[in-house]
C-alpha cells in the first residue's frame, strides 16, 4: 500500500488533479481509499458524483464523539461500479472557530483505530491550502504518508507556497520518513511556465513529474461532479491525467526537500521575469512622496 | 545571639549549593538567591517573576489555579466554571480551605465543582455553543446562583473561543453577570499572572455596576483575604472591633454583590498585596479611594495595622481602636506565656506563596523565633523589596527555589520548623525536621487575627515540640554528616 498526499496553495486545483489523477489509478485497478483533509469537505466531489460528502467530523458531532460511529457510516463509494474507490472526508469546524487541526488529528486516529487502512494499493491525503499547524502536518508525520505531491504553477504565490510545503516535509522527513515525490504544475498558461516550475523543483532537489496543460474540458467536468476520467475519456486531459497517474506509480524519485530561501526564490522569480528587481529606495515611500 | 547566619556565611552557602549545577543554570540561578540586606541594597536585590528553568522542579502553578483558585474561587454566590477538558476542574477542588457560609449548591458554590468537561468535539468546532448551553443550565438548576464566571483553561485560548460574546449574551438572556476570565493556564510564569487576570475581569465586568442606598463614613473593604481556615472571619472581627463597617470581602467567603458595591468605600485594606494590589490601584485612580496594606499576623503587626488603618480615620475610631488593642492583650500576654518559653529561639525557614513569606515573620518573632530563610513562588520585585526589613541581616532569600536548592539550604541550615506547602511537607518529614504547611494551615487555622495568633502558636507549638521527634534518629546523624551553617 502506497500512501501518498497532495498538497499546494489554496485554489491551485489540488482536488481536481487528485481526483482526476486517482481515477485514473482506478481505471488500471488499484483500490483507493481518499481522505479529504480540509473543513470545506470537496476532495472526493467529482469521484461521488455529490455536494460535500458527510464529514467524519460533522457525524461525530452529530453522534456525540467519534468513539459512536463506525467504519460504514463515514466511508463511502462512487456510483462509478467498476472503480474501488472509497471516499472519506475528515470535515472540520465553520471558518473561524474551533480546531480545524485537531479534527484532522482526530479523523485520521479514528480511521486507523477502524480499520480503514486494510486492503488497499493508494491511500491519498488531499490537505487544505497551507501547513499551517500540526495538526494539517498530520498526513506527512510518522506512518502516514511517505510520499508528497506539490501542486503549483508558474505563479509567484504558488512557488511561496510550494517552498513552504517542501519546508514542512524536511520537518518530517528525518523523524517521519516522509519524501516529495515532485511538483505536479497544474498550468495557469503564465511565461515560461514549464520552465519555472522546472527550475524551482530542481532547486528543491525533485522533479517538475507532469506538466498538467489547462483545457475547458476541466470546468466542464466540474459542473457534473465529475473526473474528466468519467466525464470525457477519450479527452487529451484524461489522457494528461492517466500519463501522470502512470508517472506516480512508476515514480522512483522520491528525495528530501532542499528548501530554499526567501531571497534565492525571489531572485529565481526575477531571473525569469516573474517579479521585477526591487528598488530598495522606494520602500517605505508613499504615493505622494513619489 | 541570632541563629542567622552572616552575610558572608550565607554567599558561601549558596555558591556551595549552586556547584552542583552548570554554568549558565548556575549563573541564573543565583541571580534568585540572596543573602538578605534589610537596607535593601541593589547586590542583594532578589531576581523574580520570571520563568523557572526547564529541568528543575518548581512548586509554580498557572494563571488559572491564580484565578479559579485563588481570587474567584472563594466568591460564595458565583458559580465558577472551569471551562476546558476535565482535569484542571476536577484536580482542583476543594483544594484550597477557603471557607464559606451558606447552604451548598443553594446559595454557595464554593465546595462545587464545575466544568465544562471539554472533549475532543468542542476542541475541533469550538465550545461556545456548549458554553451558552451550560450557562442556562446553571440559571436554570442553581436560580439563587448570583452570577457565573468563566475560567479558561488552555484550549479556550489556543482554539480562539469567543467566550466574551458568549458571556455578554447570557448575561443579557439570563439577568445575571456572566464574566469570562482569559486565565489560560500557558499564560505568564506562574499563578501571579492569573490573580492580575482575574484582577481585572472584576474591573471590567463587575466592579462599581451596583449601588447601595446605605453608606456610612465608616465603610471599608477587607481586599486579599481569602478566608483560609477561617481567615478572613478573624481579621474582619478585628475591624469591626475598631469601628469600621466591612462592606466586602475580597474574596474569602466574599459575594458578587459586594464585588460589584465596593467602589463605595472609603478605604480599601489591603492584605495580600500580591494578588490584589491591583484593584486596590484601579478604584484609587478611578474612584478616588486610598488603600492602606496591614498585617493581621501576630500581635507585633495587628497593633501596628490597626493605628496605621485608625490613622485614615477620626478619632472615634482612633479611640475605639486603642479600646480594642488595650482589650487584646491579654489575649496576646496569654499566648506568649503559655507558648513563649517553648518556642523560644526556634528557628524557622519558609517557602510560600506571594505574602505570607514576609507576613508571618512577625507572628514568629512575637514567639521568640527567628525566621533564618524565607522565599515566595511567585513574588514580584515590590514583594521582596518588602521583605528585606523584615528579616535578619544575612538571612537566605530564595525565590522560585528548585526542590533541590530549598532541601540544600535546610539541611545546611537545620531550622527547629520548615513552613511550605503539602509538596514539600512529606520531604522534610522525612529528613527528620518539624513542618507545618503554610499554604493551608494544615487542616487547621485561622491563623489571622486576634484568635489566629493563638491556633498559630499552638499549631508551631505541636509540630516542633511533638515527642515524636525523639522516636527515631534522622538521617544526618546515622551517616555521621556534620552540618555547619
Amino acid at each position: 500500500m502506497r500512501q501518498i498526499a497532495f498538497y499546494g496553495k489554496g485554489g491551485i486545483g489540488k482536488s481536481t488533479t487528485q481526483q482526476n489523477t486517482m481515477a485514473a489509478l482506478a481505471e488500471q485497478g488499484h483500490r483507493i481509499m481518499i481522505v479529504g483533509c480540509d473543513p470545506k469537505a470537496d476532495s472526493t466531489r467529482l469521484i461521488l458524483h455529490s455536494k460535500a460528502q458527510t464529514s467524519i467530523l460533522a457525524l461525530a458531532a452529530e453522534a456525540g464523539s467519534v468513539e459512536d460511529l463506525d467504519l460504514s457510516d463515514v466511508l463511502l463509494e462512487g456510483p462509478n461500479k467498476n472503480w474501488k474507490i472509497r471516499c472519506v472526508e475528515s470535515g472540520g469546524p465553520e471558518p473561524g472557530v474551533g480546531c480545524a487541526g485537531r479534527g484532522v488529528i482526530t479523523s485520521i486516529g479514528f480511521l486507523e483505530e477502524n480499520g480503514a487502512y486494510e486492503d488497499l494499493d493508494y491511500v491519498c491525503y488531499d490537505v487544505l491550502g497551507d501547513v499551517v499547524c500540526g495538526g494539517f502536518a498530520m498526513p506527512i508525520r510518522q506512518g502516514k504518508a511517505q510520499e508528497i505531491y506539490i501542486v503549483a504553477s508558474g505563479e509567484m504565490m504558488a512557488m511561496y507556497a510550494a517552498n513552504n510545503i517542501a519546508k514542512g516535509i524536511l520537518k518530517y522527513a528525518h523523524s517521519g520518513g516522509v519524501r516529495l515525490g515532485g511538483i505536479i504544475c497544474n498550468s495557469r498558461n503564465t511565461d515560461r511556465e514549464a520552465e519555472l516550475v522546472g527550475e524551482l523543483a530542481r532547486r528543491l532537489n525533485t522533479q517538475m513529474i507532469h506538466f498538467i496543460p489547462r483545457d475547458n474540458v476541466v470546468q466542464h467536468a466540474e459542473l457534473r461532479r465529475m473526473t474528466v476520467i468519467e466525464y470525457d475519456p477519450t479527452s487529451r486531459q484524461a489522457d494528461e491525467y492517466r500519463e501522470l497517474a502512470r508517472k506516480i506509480h512508476e515514480n522512483d524519485r522520491k528525495t528530501i526537500p532542499t528548501p530554499i530561501t526567501m531571497d534565492e526564490l525571489e531572485q529565481l522569480l526575477i531571473d525569469f521575469g516573474i517579479m521585477e528587481v526591487e528598488d530598495e529606495s522606494l520602500v517605505g515611500q508613499t504615493a505622494a512622496a513619489v | 545571639m541570632s541563629a542567622t547566619p552572616t552575610r558572608e556565611q550565607t554567599e558561601a552557602m549558596i555558591a556551595d549549593v549552586l556547584e552542583v549545577y552548570p554554568a549558565k543554570a548556575k549563573k541564573e540561578r543565583a541571580r534568585h538567591l540572596k543573602p538578605n540586606d534589610p537596607a535593601g541594597s541593589k547586590e542583594c536585590a532578589v531576581k523574580s517573576n520570571v520563568k523557572s528553568r526547564p529541568g528543575v522542579m518548581t512548586i509554580r502553578g498557572c494563571a488559572y489555579a491564580g484565578s479559579k483558585g485563588v481570587v474567584w474561587g472563594p466568591v460564595k454566590d458565583v458559580v465558577h466554571i472551569s471551562h476546558g477538558p476535565v482535569g484542571c476542574g476536577q484536580y482542583s477542588w476543594s483544594t484550597r480551605r477557603n471557607y464559606s457560609r451558606g447552604t451548598v449548591g443553594v446559595d454557595n458554590f464554593v465546595p462545587m465543582q464545575f466544568t465544562s468537561d471539554f472533549q475532543e468535539r468542542d476542541v475541533v468546532f469550538g465550545g461556545d455553543k456548549k458554553l451558552a448551553k451550560i450557562n442556562q443550565e446553571i440559571a436554570e438548576l442553581f436560580p439563587l446562583a448570583k452570577g457565573i464566571s468563566i475560567q479558561s483553561e488552555c484550549p479556550i485560548g489556543l482554539i480562539g473561543d469567543d467566550i466574551e460574546a458568549v458571556a455578554r449574551q447570557s448575561a443579557k438572556e439570563l439577568g445575571i453577570p456572566v464574566v469570562p476570565v482569559r486565565c489560560e493556564g500557558f499564560r505568564g510564569v506562574s499563578q501571579s499572572l492569573g490573580h492580575h487576570i482575574a484582577n481585572d475581569s472584576i474591573r471590567d465586568w463587575v466592579l462599581g455596576t451596583r449601588d447601595t442606598t446605605m453608606q456610612t463614613p465608616y465603610d471599608v473593604a477587607l481586599i486579599g483575604d481569602y478566608n483560609i481556615g477561617g481567615d478572613a472571619w478573624a481579621s474582619r472581627k478585628i475591624l469591626e472591633d475598631m469601628g469600621l463597617r466591612v462592606i466586602a470581602q475580597w474574596s474569602g467567603d466574599g459575594t458578587i454583590n459586594e464585588l460589584a458595591t465596593t467602589h463605595l468605600a472609603k478605604l480599601n485594606v489591603i492584605h495580600c498585596y500580591r494578588s490584589m494590589n491591583y484593584i486596590c490601584r484601579t478604584m484609587e485612580e478611578r474612584y478616588g479611594i486610598p488603600w492602606v496594606e496591614y498585617n493581621f499576623f501576630g500581635p507585633t503587626k495587628i497593633v501596628e495595622s490597626m493605628r496605621r488603618i485608625a490613622e485614615f480615620f477620626d478619632d472615634t475610631i482612633r479611640e475605639r481602636t486603642e479600646a480594642a488593642i488595650a482589650s487584646y492583650q491579654a489575649k496576646f500576654d496569654e499566648v506568649r506565656e503559655r507558648y513563649g518559653k517553648r518556642l523560644a529561639g526556634k528557628t524557622v525557614m519558609l517557602l510560600v506563596g506571594g505574602l505570607r513569606p514576609r507576613h508571618t515573620i512577625g507572628a514568629y518573632e512575637d514567639l521568640g523565633m527567628e525566621v533564618i530563610g524565607t522565599g515566595y513562588e511567585f513574588g514580584h520585585g515590590d514583594d521582596y523589596t518588602r521583605t528585606y526589613p523584615e528579616l535578619k541581616e544575612g538571612a537566605v532569600l530564595y525565590d522560585d527555589p528548585t526542590a533541590f536548592e530549598l532541601e540544600e539550604f535546610a539541611r545546611r541550615l537545620r531550622p527547629d520548623l520548615m513552613g511550605a506547602g503539602v509538596k514539600e511537607k512529606y520531604v522534610f518529614h522525612k529528613m527528620g525536621m518539624p513542618f507545618r504547611q503554610m499554604h493551608s494551615w494544615d487542616y487547621s487555622g485561622p491563623y489571622h487575627g486576634v484568635e489566629g495568633f493563638a491556633v498559630f502558636a499552638r499549631d508551631m507549638d505541636i509540630a516542633i515540640n511533638n515527642p515524636s521527634w525523639n522516636l527515631f534518629q534522622p538521617p544526618w546523624t546515622r551517616s555521621g554528616e556534620v552540618v555547619t551553617p
